[in-house]
């Protein structure tokens, strides 16, 4: 194969020299897998670089130019995943795109990042793709990896990725010395040039093309690498949005750095049984993932035999009691020990088998915060679960919880050459190898995030507690006041709220008024399945979350909270005084969640603007009437009557008293 | 999301001579003095989509029964591809390239997704029951190779996540999509499918109408359906044949059906006077 016979590279500061360096030096071992027809199919270093070279010179045959802009759009597909290889061989920058965002969206990035081509992964996102082509005035050809459905489409300007690589192995058939040229292609980009496009999710206003460097995100690789100490024997499972940069520097940066496999889940649905599969050793989830697999898990147990519960319950209680202590190393008792081991050869083994987690030796979790309970359940499991706090222009990393030093309150220290500092108002800035180049287009947004110096502005309020670890309270800019002047931390409350696995989502409200009120989501698989033990019959979402034993559950919860809170002198004048349970789940599809699921509160206060008056105008219930976006994109309404509810609050817990 | 589709095969180049796949004629079938078909012709062409619609007890289900061999019509004559049938068996029509689904899904309950989409492999295994119990082999490598074509099928119709699931646990348009699976794992010419969308949500409608699609286009297979919602009809099918009490009362592409008055009275019913 011609990767054997490459030229040498002299400095690994590109994705494509690395993967050249991976093909000369690990070329047998397995670089990507996936799941078709049932089988794990692999992929080698050196097939992988084959399979990327002969696309590249496909490309170029169409025409992509250094500097250009491709979108990449759809699931983890290992021929996604060799896009980005081989356009940046060409210096061309690949611009991902998430695959559930709807066509007015993807209008929106695409015509933003000026792509001429577009490389989708299957009919769907091709239909998508060509409604928007009226629109999208720069775009020219789409390009598609899986052919189902689209044998009869006009194939003008629409290419399967076999017929680029055809294309591709003509070119080197035609012209030996193409593959040469392609190489010293490769050769001649350095480091600063720009590697990828990331647009943000768009918490607020429209997405910004995140411009990050080779360096940015190869250092950032290189230290993550180092510090978790991970070799090519390592095994992680791809099954994040392409477009998020967490795993464009896991599943593609700190693969092709250490050289470890990647193995792409056969569909969305089949992710917990190729999880278990492949038994990954390094596995990324956000916070609401190990909630829903906790949540399963307690549901499935309630199902189980008596003595098997029995069991369960016993050695889970011996967990929580000593788990952290053994995984963090600290002395613990030898009958407590032996506990454990028999635990974990009856309960705990199994388990995390059942998970797909017993070979995992890092896990992280990041992009909210992580309940204490379900942060702790897995840790006493043995799971090495740690929290890291991180940006897309950060190229992810900003803090990280290192080995022995795990607190569920904290975000961790600062990863390895990134710099803190707290800016007067309580905001976090940060200064790394990582910080990005620039917002794509938008040199405004640029010069407010960016100090001249290279610290970035967080936009969260956060400090540095006594052991040195960042914690984060809330966006900057939420955190507001109340009319007595007292701080309201709406996402501090919400979080409390939200570790209950009845209460799925939160919005707090306070910010210049009397007192704290909020909206409730809840969660349908853990209401629902105690709704069918208690034998109450529901029709829809709608009506379980009116139904009165649900409101009583949830004002228990939010009792909890205010007496929680009220222990904290800091916070106690957020208790929460009224409530209501939405009657519809908040949705991205209706804007009311970011695509990555974090509530849109700008957004949701005009939405509702009536229900929030009614929390203050002493009203009981209200009426609303809400437009709701369907998956296909049609719109109907939806009508409901809110009850609200009152819930008690307590004094502050007087420590001060004491002390006076 | 059909549409433009239909649209490119509507006019399926009206001056060719259709290539006729089955043709029905002058068919009667009776139950005692029950008449539940009366004098129905109609043909299928190859590669089509026929719709069969009518009211409850029009004889849609009982003309499928009749074309599928598991029912003998007491008059008229069968053609498949060219060939005269007489009192064939249900089996005997699997053997030439007939599948089916039924209105009520038909499936082995306590089996795994799988292992009933294997079932339909069954009728081309060639090796005896003694080697597939050795598993030893030719039996061993004809299992392997059923089982790539099981799996195709399994990727065509996204079921992945449900392969090892018993069908019994499975949701309603999931157990009717297993079904579609196991139809299709006979590798037939022409499908028959009853009520492919009963019962379903609009979603589910929508995923079986593109799976019908995908079917018809990628591996080029007959299909005939009934089917009770009309949105589904007009838009999958090529041309609609409509029963009545056994007969038959219009005969042409969506638009004709559509538009001709017996159809619209045996559907909303005219006033007796």
């Amino acid at each position: 194969m011609d990767g054997a016979r490459s030229p040498a590279i002299d400095s690994l500061d590109t994705f494509p020299k690395l993967l050249i360096r991976n093909a000369e030096q690990r070329g047998s071992r397995p670089a990507i897998r996936e799941k078709y027809l049932g089988i794990w199919q692999t992929w080698t270093w050196s097939e992988v670089l084959e399979e990327v070279k002969i696309y590249s010179l496909g490309l170029k045959a169409l025409g992509v130019s250094p500097g250009e802009k491709v979108a990449i759009v759809g699931s983890n597909r290992p021929r996604l995943y060799w896009t980005f290889a081989a356009v940046q061989a060409l210096g061309a920058i690949p611009v991902p795109v998430y695959a559930d965002s709807v066509a007015e969206e993807m209008a929106y990035v695409l015509d933003h990042a000026e792509a001429r081509i577009a490389i989708v992964e299957n009919q769907e996102q091709t239909d998508k793709v060509q409604s928007i082509a009226e629109t999208v005035t720069c775009l020219e050809q789409v390009i598609y990896d899986d052919p189902r459905g689209l044998r009869d489409y006009d194939h003008t300007n629409l290419h399967s990725i076999d017929q680029i690589q055809d294309e591709g192995r003509a070119a080197i058939s035609a012209d030996k010395a193409a593959v040469d040229a392609w190489f010293s292609g490769i050769r001649a980009a350095s480091g600063s040039d720009l590697s990828v496009m990331l647009y943000t999710s768009g918490t607020t206003g429209r997405p910004k093309g995140v411009m990050l460097s080779y360096d940015n995100l190869l250092i950032s690789a290189r230290n993550a690498c180092e510090m978790d100490r991970m070799t090519d024997e390592d095994e992680a499972v791809a099954y994040l949005p392409l477009a998020w940069v967490g795993d464009h520097v896991f599943s593609y940066g700190q693969s092709y750095w250490s050289g470890f496999c990647v193995a792409c889940p056969e569909s969305a649905e089949t992710l917990m049984h190729d999880l278990r599969e492949i038994g990954p050793s390094f596995f990324f989830a956000p916070p609401r993932t190990f909630e829903t697999l906790l949540t399963n898990i307690m549901i499935r147990m309630e199902d189980a035999g008596r003595f098997k519960k029995a069991m369960f319950d016993a050695f889970l209680k011996i967990a929580d009691r000593v788990g952290e202590d053994v995984l963090n190393g600290k002395p613990v008792g030898l009958v407590d020990r032996l506990l454990y081991k028999l635990g974990d050869m009856l309960v705990y083994g199994p388990l995390k088998d059942a998970l797909g987690f017993s070979k995992v030796r890092i896990g992280y979790t990041a992009g909210e915060a992580i309940g204490p309970e379900i942060f702790r359940f897995y840790r006493s499991l043995g799971i090495n679960l740690k929290q890291l706090y991180g940006q897309t222009e950060a190229s992810v990393y900003v803090t990280v919880q290192p080995d022995g030093e795990i607190f569920s309150d904290t975000v961790g220290k600062p990863a390895q050459d990134v710099e803190i500092r707290i800016a007067e108002n309580g905001e976090v800035h940060y200064r790394s190898p990582g910080v990005f180049v620039g917002y794509f287009k938008n040199d405004e947004a640029t010069k407010d995030t960016k100090t001249d110096d290279g610290w970035v502005l967080t936009g969260d309020a956060g400090f540095i507690d006594n052991r040195g670890h960042l914690k984060i309270i809330d966006r900057a800019k939420d955190v507001g006041k109340f009319t007595d002047g007292s701080m309201f931390a709406p996402k501090y409350v919400e979080n409390k709220l939200k570790f209950f696995p009845n209460v799925k989502e939160v919005v707090a409200f306070g910010n210049e008024r009397d007192f704290c009120t909020c909206f409730v989501n809840i969660d349908l698989t853990a209401v629902g399945n105690w709704a069918e033990r208690n034998n109450i019959a529901y029709a829809s979402y709608q009506e379980l979350a009116a139904h009165p034993d649900v409101y009583k559950t949830i004002e228990e919860h939010v009792a909890q909270v205010n007496a929680d809170l009220a222990d904290e002198p800091m916070m106690a004048q957020c208790q929460i005084k009224r409530f209501l349970v939405l009657h519809k789940e908040l949705d991205a599809d209706d804007g009311e969640l970011t695509r990555t699921q974090k509530v849109r509160r700008k957004f949701i206060t005009e939405r509702y603007g009536d229900l929030i008056e009614a929390l203050y105008d002493g009203s009981t219930e209200r009426y609303i009437s809400t437009e709701v976006t369907f998956e296909d994109g049609r719109k109907g309404q939806l009508s409901a009557t809110v009850e609200i509810r009152d819930v008690a609050t307590l004094p502050p817990q007087t420590h001060q008293e004491a002390a006076e | 999301m059909t549409l433009h589709m239909t649209a490119d095969q509507a006019p399926v180049a009206p001056a060719a001579e259709p290539d006729v796949l089955l043709n029905v004629e002058n068919v009667s079938l009776s139950f005692g003095g029950v008449k539940a078909i009366s004098d129905i012709s109609f043909d299928v062409h190859k590669g089509e989509i026929r719709a069969i619609i009518g009211p409850n007890g029009a004889g849609k289900t009982s003309m499928l029964n009749v074309i599928n061999g598991f029912y003998h019509p007491q008059q008229g004559t069968i053609t498949f591809r060219g060939q005269v049938r007489n009192n064939m068996r249900a089996d005997q029509a699997v053997g030439q390239g007939i599948a089916r689904t039924f209105q009520n899904v038909a499936l082995f309950k306590g089996m795994s997704t799988l292992d009933n989409i294997m079932a339909g492999r069954n009728y081309m295994m060639k090796t005896g029951f003694f080697w597939q119990c050795l598993y030893w082999g030719r039996a061993q490598q004809e299992e392997i190779e059923h089982r790539q074509k099981v799996e195709e099928i399994i990727d065509f119709l996204e079921i992945q996540h449900i392969r090892r699931t018993p069908v019994g646990r499975l949701p309603y348009g999931l157990q009717k999509r297993v079904e579609l699976a196991r139809a299709l794992a006979m590798e037939p010419d022409l499908l028959l499918l009853d009520e492919p969308m009963a019962g379903m949500n609009l979603e589910e409608k929508e995923d079986m109408s593109r799976y019908i699609l995908d079917v018809n286009q990628q591996y080029g297979t007959t299909i005939a359906l009934i089917e009770h919602d009309m949105g589904v009809v007009m838009d999958l099918s090529d041309r609609v044949v409509v029963l009545d009490y056994g007969r038959k009362i219009a005969d042409g592409i969506p638009e004709e059906v559509q538009a001709n008055q017996d159809v619209i009275d045996a559907y909303l019913g005219v006033s007796h006077d």
